[in-house]
């Protein structure tokens, strides 16, 4: 007997076929601890030989799975144990056999980013952590496909501010190494407060130290569909009916989320982790944050009463994902990178959108300042300085936040840098002057807030 | 296995649809369940529950053949297995 209405099936066809409906990625994530070896070379062909077997079906498993249901399964990806940690156990300078190693696997398997090529310094920085880090413009420079990020920051412990300066260099290296392409090194690379162990989005994705051997995890997508939905609505429809449309759509999405990652789960004999409930943005017309902030009835994004209207889709989207799941995790939170996202472009070249808008809208979702071209010519200081800005954001408000910006070799305000696909193409935009230089060469910790005493 | 599945065709309405996508469906050892046709904004939306039997003709392989027919008769065929409509609509 069906039970399901031809209305509601038209829907959700018409979802996947008109509002880009889709699962954005589906994450297998891999410890390597089991790879740790003083000799790299050994190292390298044992993480190598990891990464292949365990994701050798993981990209079959989600071409059929996307073809059996019918929704598109845009990035396969890989998550592995932040490298940092097999740093410490080897002498070796160079740690490029790991990002190649890493690559190679990633070609091998076919899926489109491996993410992990990490270290966690938010207290201090060890060894293998400084090493990992000055590796990461060659690994980027020399590598596709992999993604690195460095949490620097945390409410338990404060923001590590060497920390922050020395990733402020380290951009400016990978944006350099990476002229030749619109410095995209850099966009492939994630400073972060309160990085979680589990996020299914690149480029901050990692296999934090308590999950199991192999999961997977799911992050959802769907702006295109709460647009059509808010956009549906009449104009004087209040915010209370606009927040229980938005819910109800979330909770659609959740659970196509959910499926999804069951069924990969299942098929691979691995655990299932967690749903990301983060709304992600694509360059495609319509599949747009930016779109929904404006069809909530901002003029403009970046206008006055845009970071209300992202608060509340925020707030929305996670009371309807919570009823779609119980494995809510990764960074659940809208994602607002600019290149990513055409109505924010269009919001940034007709100077609605502002980089210190943006850091107000970080206050309210998960990652703020992502996809963010800079002139190449911002001092470190300066670059530092906005990356320790948004850290606070996270530290005092017990959220993740991070930086993804790209100072784009060569490219002053105006020009426009164009990265192709998913990455999209962004305007260069504006940092203000008036940097604390000063303040970022004191160095040292910022202390844990009192609000990291909870026990 | 038998895999209950959706089959759900829209487009313009016109002589001879249903029997094409029967057809094929009798030869694949699919079994109809339950069938309506309604029209939904001007377009004809026909959906079908269906029960595939995959050691007999491999969901993908069944998939295929009911395009191709879209494809001749002018209309949008979908296949999908029917647990992606009960998650999203049913709690």
């Amino acid at each position: 007997m069906l039970n399901i209405s031809p209305e509601e099936i038209v829907e959700t066809l018409h979802m996947v076929t008109q509002q880009n409906l889709d699962v954005r990625t589906v994450t297998l994530g891999l410890s390597l601890d089991a790879c740790a070896h003083p000799d790299i070379d050994t190292m390298a062909r044992a993480v190598y030989d990891t990464v292949t077997s365990r994701a050798e079906r993981l990209v079959a498993v989600c071409e059929a799975i996307s073809a059996e249901y019918g929704v598109p399964i845009v990035n396969r990806r890989i998550a592995v144990t932040p490298i940092a940690h097999l740093a410490a156990v080897t002498p070796a300078a160079d740690l490029t056999p790991l990002a190649l190693a890493l690559d190679r696997a990633a070609h091998e398997v076919g899926v489109d980013f491996i993410g992990g090529y990490s270290a966690l310094v938010h207290k201090g920085t060890g060894d293998g952590d400084a090493r990992l880090i000055d590796s990461i413009p060659e690994a980027l420079a020399a590598t596709e496909r992999v993604c690195a990020s460095v949490n620097v920051a945390s409410t338990r412990a404060g923001i590590n501010m060497d920390a922050v300066l020395r990733m402020a260099e380290v951009i400016h290296d990978a944006a350099r190494l990476t002229a030749d392409r619109d410095s995209f090194g850099a966009g492939k690379l994630v400073v972060f407060c309160n990085m979680v162990e589990d996020n299914p989005f690149m480029a901050g994705a990692m296999h934090g130290p308590g999950e199991p051997d192999a999961v997977i995890n799911v992050g959802i997508s769907g702006p295109g569909v709460v647009r059509a939905v808010v956009s549906s609505l009449p104009d004087d429809a209040d915010l209370t009916t606009v927040a229980e449309a938005i819910k109800g759509t979330a909770f659609k999405i959740t659970r196509v989320g959910e499926l999804i990652a069951r069924e990969a789960a299942r098929r691979l004999g691995v655990q299932m982790g967690i749903v990301d409930l983060s709304l992600a943005p694509t360059p495609a017309e319509g599949d747009s944050v930016a779109d929904i902030i404006e069809a909530i009835g901002v003029e403009r994004c970046g206008g006055p009463g845009t970071t209300v209207a992202l608060a509340l889709l925020n707030d929305a989207v996670k009371k309807g994902g919570a009823m779609g799941t119980s494995s809510i995790g990764g960074l659940s939170g809208a994602f607002i990178p600019v290149s990513e996202d055409m109505g924010m472009v269009r919001a940034v070249n007709d100077g609605a959108l502002t980089l210190e808008k943006l850091e107000a809208m970080t206050s309210v979702c998960s990652v703020g300042l992502d996809m963010i071209v800079i002139p190449g010519d911002t001092p470190v200081e300066t670059l530092a300085a906005v990356m320790a800005d948004a850290c606070a954001i996270g530290v005092i408000n017990h959220k993740t936040t991070a930086t993804r910006l790209i100072p784009a070799f060569g490219k002053g305000v105006g020009d426009v840098v164009e990265y192709g696909g998913l990455w999209g193409s962004a305007p260069v935009m504006s940092v203000n002057g008036w940097a604390g230089v000063r303040l970022m060469r004191r160095g040292g910790r910022f202390p844990a807030p009192l609000g990291s005493l909870r026990n | 296995m038998h895999t209950p599945a959706i089959l759900s065709v829209l487009g313009e309405d016109r002589v001879g649809i249903v029997a094409a996508i029967s057809r094929i469906l009798a030869d694949a050892g699919a079994n109809i369940e339950d069938i309506r046709q309604t029209i939904i904004n001007g377009i004809f939306s026909m959906t079908m529950l269906v029960t595939v039997d995959e050691e007999r003709t491999p969901f993908d392989e069944l998939q295929r053949r009911l395009a191709e027919a879209g494809e001749q008769t002018g209309v949008q065929v979908t296949l999908q297995r029917e647990d992606v409509f009960r998650y999203m609509h049913r709690i």
